[in-house]
């Protein structure tokens, strides 16, 4: 797993990217009551912001940490938005996206960097 | 206000011991919410009790050499019956300014406190109160005092079970009606307590002295009926409950009428006026407004907040969000705001533009959740 400086996670399968935000975030975030994904054959920038996640106080804005065209969301959060704070660096992950540029990988941090990061 | 140190509240040291989120709010380190979270928060409260510490709110006394001067002083600035009010009975009323907008909202006692008779108790809000404390007392003719209480904490105990845990420390507060107050021993503490809040729920707000503060606080939490709550569940409280937000359902630019308080104008005040701000007061009385704060119901999950873009059902902008979010107790998105007074019927169908998403809404009456105030 790998970690983007806007506390997303990444693991990487098949030239697919699996994409949620990290245990830091969810805490800080607070109770989520809704997530807002992006359509899936949507073609997103890393960086870009993509989805929304709204707690109780406040909305967050989640950016993408790798390039390329999004195959599948987690439709569960729908259901149950509250995975991203019970499990958010599994069950409660975002959405899938089939890399279009690996190299983009190299920037993101190692749990070590990550959790230096957090503090 | 941010290149400044946040203050303290006496409880601040408490907060921080129990695991509380510290955050800015008007100028004070407040605690948004426990380790527990919000939403178990706001649901602790509407189904036992919760504790809330508001030291942050202003509190102050307008005495007079009797409760008629110091009441009629007092009606000048706001448009409530203060006349009327009985010793120890409480007002909510609203300060405005000479065009009828809002400068803040307040709650005025006819005071019975031993010494104080016939005074005015005024708890103003945080953000509000630099402003308030000079307009109130620029505005008092001579004879009359103005004291404010800088070192007198604020604490609410909010909820069904909020009068079992308080009667635990004096049986007495339970003969308190609402919007009435007293003076009480609580645990060995003298405590100003009124039998009022900010939650929809029957509850007390109590002021004692800073000092004594925590000694309260602790005792009351001894009780497994009471938990701490954070201001953030403050804010899914009152939101549910309908209840305004100074700075965001009301401003200097919304009157009393457009934001539906005329419940709070007596008969006598609206006819014969006499106070800042009557003119605009008396003519929308008269002859309507053209926008009208209302409840709001967005369809589907996701919370419109404020500042949202209020459209009709063919994209005219018709109105703006004020306050919007997560209700916990009504498990989806709940909003105020106003609109323009075509559209304020409950079940007008509107939307809402979230992220450039028009998402389908309706208006609905206020409250979301119904009233629990003590019969």
């Amino acid at each position: 797993m790998k970690f983007s400086k806007d506390h997303e996670w990444v693991t990487v399968a098949g030239g697919v990217a699996t994409i949620g935000i990290t245990d830091h975030a969810q805490g800080q975030l607070g109770d989520v009551v809704f997530v807002d994904l992006p359509k899936v054959g949507r073609v997103v920038k890393a960086h870009e912001s993509v989805a929304t996640v709204e707690s109780v106080k406040a909305a967050s804005d989640v950016y993408v940490p790798v390039s390329g065209e999004v195959v599948e969301v987690n439709g569960d959060l729908a259901g149950d938005p509250s995975l991203v704070n019970r499990a958010p660096e599994s069950d409660g992950w975002f959405m899938k996206v089939k890399l279009s540029n690996e190299a983009e990988l190299g920037e993101l941090m190692d749990k070590a960097a990550y959790d230096k990061l957090v503090g | 206000m941010s290149d400044e140190a946040l203050k303290r509240t006496p409880l601040y040291e408490t907060h921080v011991a129990l695991g509380a989120k510290m955050v800015p709010f008007a100028g004070y380190d407040m605690p948004v919410q426990y380790p527990t979270g919000i939403l178990t928060e706001h649901k602790w409260t509407r189904e036992s009790a919760g504790l809330f510490e508001v030291s942050h709110m202003g509190q102050c006394s307008i005495v007079g050499p009797d409760f008629e001067t110091a009441a009629r002083a007092m009606e000048m600035i706001v448009p409530a019956d203060i006349l009327s009010l009985k010793p120890g009975q409480q007002r909510y009323s609203q300060l405005l300014n000479i065009q009828g907008g809002i400068s803040d909202d307040l709650m005025i006692t006819h005071s019975n406190w031993s010494g104080l008779e016939g005074s005015l108790y005024v708890v103003v809000n945080a953000s509000r109160k630099g402003f308030d404390f000079a307009h109130i007392e620029e505005n008092l003719p001579p004879g009359l005092t103005f004291k404010r209480y800088d070192n007198l904490a604020l604490m609410a105990l909010q909820g069904p079970k909020a009068e079992e845990a308080l009667a635990k420390l004096n049986v007495g507060v339970k003969a308190l009606a609402f919007m009435n107050s007293g003076r009480f021993d609580l645990a060995g503490i003298t405590a100003h307590v009124s039998r009022s809040g900010y939650t929809g729920e029957d509850g007390f707000e109590i002021s004692v002295d800073g000092a004594e503060a925590a000694k309260l606080w602790n005792k009351l939490l001894e009780d497994p009926l009471v938990k701490p709550i954070g201001l953030g569940a403050r804010d899914s409280l009152r939101l549910e409950a309908g209840l305004c937000l100074y700075g965001h359902d009301i401003d200097r630019t919304t009157s009393p009428i457009e934001a539906q308080l005329q419940w709070s104008i007596a008969k006598r005040r609206r006819a014969d006026g006499g106070f800042i701000g009557a003119h605009r007061v008396q003519r929308e009385l008269l002859g309507g407004v053209s926008r009208k704060r209302v409840g709001i119901k967005p369809e589907g999950r996701a919370p419109a907040r404020d500042g949202t873009e209020i459209q009709d059902e063919s994209g005219r902008k018709i109105g703006v969000i004020t306050s919007g979010g997560f209700g916990p107790s009504v498990n989806g998105p709940v909003a105020m705001g106003y609109v323009e007074t075509a559209y304020a019927a409950a079940g007008t169908p509107i939307q809402l533009i979230v992220r450039g998403q028009a998402l389908p809404a309706s208006v609905c009456n206020l409250p979301f959740i119904p009233n629990r105030f003590k019969k």
